[in-house]
């Protein structure tokens, strides 16, 4: 089973106690891999401007390293932070890694000058052109994300080793929010891409389990030929796009996902407030409905954090903390060594009709009931 | 030698063994109630009296000569028209277990005369070919190994209900729901249908144990199963009823029966499920619906709106029409409006090379609910033998093919693709539907099956029975002849129907618990399905195993 860590607080952290607090819950993992997003960056050694994307990822060879420097280039992108991983390549089980980036870009002024949404979308794209180019290179060049305020780091090999490898406790780099997954070999094959979190356009989402229903959800989602819908090595992956449809695309509250992906049964409809509107949407949303035993944690660009529970909460996964720091994990004992000070009396484990979120103030949490209520846009 | 002469031998004279079935008749057991030549269909038995020569020789007395001796017996008729169909109702009735039917294992000859007076051979049933199905050959193999703790068909909660309907694509149904527009009528249903039978090929008493049993599975059972009329229309006093909901109103090329339909709209307490819009029978592609006047009896005439006792042939096309784009528009968009827009209007037409451009014709067509693809293997009660046997195409890679042509627009979630034809062909049924499922298909009809199971039809692949067209069914289910169908208990129909489909919901369930489902049908989860027949595989877009 793999083991996800959220941690997301007032003051930015490292996420090496992320790390840390993954190990506590190492029992019956196989560690074969790490997947770790960081939003509300702070760098020591640079004053980050939040409008400048980040682009993550690896560069396997030196010729894919000045591929990507020339490409950026050319895109127009100029670089303005260039983060320095200490790196102990010993410790990596990968020989093919030339280089770990994080990279902080200014966009051309003609691109600033540009609606957000078609930003949005150059950043989506150059990301994916990226992608694409170390694809057809054998492979040599992984994009994760490209996006302002946001880092992914992706490797395989034990979390911790991983976290060591690449000097991550030094402080030199912290954020607000951190989503860690520690992976288990899924059943379709082990790919730097497969690793959770799953990232598009601002939205990530990370998952423990199996989602069963995954073929024709991918299928449907790449009839959407919408850019983004692509990839596809895990059938995690769906989850983030499922999130990122529902809240960019169909510009739907954030409720709303959960009846997206685990609709109410029609007996139980009948007696919801909204119980039209939402048979409707469950049937105009059929094939995204998700299957088998998932807790999917998600952040937003606004630092909200959302966990979702299956609709036959097959899966385990706890919410504790105070005002100002806040942990979600697969087992308690993360959430126990993620944020030691609080009163783990009101720790909650949320079952098969809630969705937790933490909003952006990080004061207080919401426990959300699938059958409450949610705000609508008007008229539905 | 004797002279052929004198013989009467005739090009088309038979012997038993010429024939399909042979009746085995035990003398030293036979009562002479009568029962079986009373209760046989075709006639195909007589009570006969016959003489046996006993040669006697006196030698002491040196005298010769004869005796006689008289006895009883049930034999066969050899000629065409009452050539024995295997029903095995003479074995049913005899109380002493003397008479039974055996299928000759030789070749036999009634197929080179089964055109007699230049008729070719007309039937019920479906395509006469036996053995194991596509369908039966696939595989569920994507057992979720992951499932922790692993579903469990008997105490979790399973949702396996599909939709009939035109669904809107989100952002459409958001904006429509905003803007207070029209969303197309939905139905929540089961996703095994009892296909379209009428109200004339079927008896009134397994129509109306058709309908009981829906009416409880719904009610009582909660399985929300539908029911399809048939070309024929609706007893008035069903329209009228609150049980018209799991009713889908047939309207094909002879219009029988709207009449009444129409008549009684402002008098329905519901809507129907739907209507289905036939243009095509995968049993015999373009060939109409067939009553043949044995079954137009004063009952169905006036159903119909016809005289009784004429052959009801509907021709092969809507004769009004210019061509299929523009029939299937019209046709949809009038009956929606007919039904006030808020019952889904689908059409049903043969499997063939060519269902993909019926299909994208529905895509464009805001008011299409979804389509019905009716493979070869479909059955009907009445077409020419050669039709059921030779012309159509098989249900399997058409619907693959249409589901696929969904994907690659994007549109697999706004047309319900319905599938028909050889579901259940060989016991089956919930299996070979969820193959289909996994295909593509929302959902499956199944008619024959429900024939068989439910009410004990006798029609098989290798031709036995199958004699629905001319309305001597044994069993009472195609005939409109009272004597016959009172055999039939519609209770004990509906008995039946009840237990078919509880079986079917549990079967479904067994077979998505291991591949991990249990929140909605896996429609298109072409992952789980394999098969060991490369080219198969290869067609279908799923796995070859072995
Ligand atoms: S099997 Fe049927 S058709 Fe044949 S003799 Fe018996 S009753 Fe008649
Ligand atoms: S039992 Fe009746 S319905 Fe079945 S094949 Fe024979 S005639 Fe047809």
């Amino acid at each position: 089973m793999c083991r996800l860590a959220l941690k997301t607080a007032n003051t930015p952290f490292s996420p090496y106690e992320v790390l840390t607090a993954m190990e506590a819950m190492q029992e019956g993992y196989d560690g074969s891999g790490l997947g770790l997003l960081l939003r509300g960056l702070d760098f020591e050694d640079f004053k980050y401007n939040t409008k400048y994307p980040i682009l993550s990822g690896i560069a396997h060879t030196e010729q894919a390293w000045s591929r990507l420097n020339s490409f950026m280039e050319e895109r127009g992108f100029e670089l303005k932070y260039d983060h320095e991983f200490e790196t102990i390549p010993s410790l990596i089980e990968a020989k093919d890694r030339f280089r770990y980036f994080l990279r902080a870009y200014k966009m051309s002024a003609d691109l600033e000058s540009k609606s957000q949404t078609e930003i949005d979308e150059e950043l989506m794209l150059t990301r994916l052109a990226l992608r694409r180019n170390g694809e057809e290179n054998g492979g040599d060049l992984t994009a994760f994300s490209f996006w302002p305020d946001v880092a992914m780091i992706k490797e395989v090999g034990w979390p911790l080793e991983i976290g060591n490898a690449l000097t991550l406790n030094d402080n030199r780099i912290r954020a607000r929010v951190c989503m860690a997954q520690g992976r288990q070999n899924t059943n379709y094959g082990i790919n730097l891409y497969a690793c959770h979190p799953f990232f598009l356009q601002g939205i990530a989402t990370m998952t423990n389990g199996e989602n069963t229903a995954f073929v024709p959800i991918r299928d449907w989602l790449l009839g959407k030929h919408f850019p983004g819908y692509t990839g596809y090595q895990s059938d995690s992956e769906v989850f983030a796009h499922i999130l990122h449809y529902t809240v960019r695309q169909l510009g739907l509250p954030l409720e709303t996902y959960k009846h997206i992906i685990t609709p109410l049964s029609t007996k139980e409809l009948d007696a919801h407030p909204q119980g039209e509107f939402l048979k409707g949407l469950r049937n105009t949303c059929r094939r995204l409905i998700i299957d088998g035993p998932n807790a999917v944690i998600g952040t937003l660009p606004d630092e909200t954090c959302i966990l979702a529970m299956d609709q036959k909460k097959l899966r385990p996964a706890t919410i504790g903390g105070r005002d100002g720091a806040w942990a979600i994990a697969s087992e308690m004992c993360g959430v126990e060594a993620m944020v030691p000070d609080r009163n783990p009396a009101f720790d909650f484990q949320p079952m098969r009709e809630h969705t937790i979120i933490v909003p952006p103030d990080r004061k207080e949490l919401t426990i959300w009931s699938q059958h409450d209520p949610f705000p609508l846009p008007q008229a539905a | 030698m004797v002279s052929a002469r004198s013989v009467s031998v005739t090009p088309s004279s038979l012997s038993y063994t010429d024939l399909p079935w042979i009746v085995q008749h035990r003398e030293d057991r036979c009562t002479l109630c009568g029962h079986c030549t009373a209760v046989c269909p075709k006639e195909a038995i007589y009570l006969a009296y016959r003489r046996q020569r006993m040669p006697k020789l006196d030698v002491l007395k040196k005298s010769r000569g004869n005796e006689y001796r008289t006895f009883v017996g049930i034999r066969q008729k050899t000629t065409m028209a009452n050539a024995c169909i295997g029903c095995s109702m003479c074995a049913m009735v005899c109380p002493n277990e003397a008479i039974m039917p055996v299928p000759n294992t030789n070749e036999h000859r009634t197929l080179f005369f089964n055109n007699q007076k230049g008729e070719p051979n007309k039937r019920g049933g479906r395509r006469n070919v036996s053995g194991p199905t596509l369908l039966d050959r696939i595989m569920f193999d994507r057992i979720s190994m992951l499932t922790d703790p692993a579903l469990d068909a008997g105490r979790h909660e399973f949702n396996i209900t599909t939709t009939l309907g035109r669904i809107l694509d989100p952002a459409e149904f958001l904006k429509r729901q905003k803007e207070g527009g029209w969303i197309p009528p939905t139905r929540e249903i089961f996703p095994f249908v009892i296909g379209s039978m009428s109200f004339g090929a079927l008896s009134p008493n397994m129509w109306l144990g058709l309908l009981q049993g829906v009416a409880y599975c719904n009610e009582v059972l909660g399985i929300p199963v539908v029911m399809g009329t048939g070309e024929g229309g609706c007893p008035p006093w069903v329209l009228k009823s609150p049980y018209l909901k799991y009713i889908i109103l047939q309207i094909a090329s002879g219009y029988f029966g709207w009449d009444e339909i129409i008549r009684a709209i402002p008098d329905m307490q519901c809507m129907p499920a739907a209507i289905e819009i036939k243009y095509g029978q995968g049993a015999k592609p373009g060939d109409g619906g067939l009553l043949m006047w044995y079954k137009v009896s004063k009952l169905i005439a006036r159903l119909r709106g016809v005289p009784e006792g004429v052959d009801l042939p509907s021709p092969p096309v809507h004769q009004t029409l210019y061509s299929i784009e523009e029939s299937v528009m019209k046709m949809i968009q009038t009956l929606s409006t007919a039904f006030d827009h808020q019952v889904p209007i689908y059409p049903k037409i043969s499997a063939s090379t060519s269902a993909k451009s019926v299909l994208n014709n529905l895509v464009r067509n805001p008011y299409a609910g979804g389509m019905l693809i009716d493979g070869i293997d479909g059955g009907t009660g009445a077409a020419y033998n050669v039709s059921m046997d030779a012309t159509g195409h098989p249900i399997a890679s058409c619907v693959r093919e249409c589901y696929l042509d969904l994907v690659t627009q994007g549109k697999q979630n706004e047309i319900p693709i319905f599938a028909a034809g050889g579901i259940g062909k060989n016991g089956n049924v919930a299996q070979n539907g969820m193959a289909l499922i996994m295909l593509g298909a929302s959902g499956v009809h199944i008619g024959k099956y429900i024939m068989q199971a439910a009410a004990g039809c006798l029609g098989n692949e290798k031709n036995r029975c199958n004699v629905c067209n001319v309305g001597i069914c044994p069993k009472g289910i195609t005939s409109q002849n009272p004597k016959l169908y009172r055999r039939l208990d519609p209770d004990l129909v509906a008995e039946r129907v009840s237990e078919v489909f509880m079986s079917i919901n549990t079967e479904i369930k067994k077979i998505m618990a291991p591949l991990g489902r249990s929140q909605s049908l896996p429609v298109g989860m072409s992952d789980a399905l394999g098969i060991g027949d490369k080219a198969v595989a290869d067609r279908l877009q799923i796995k070859y195993v072995c």
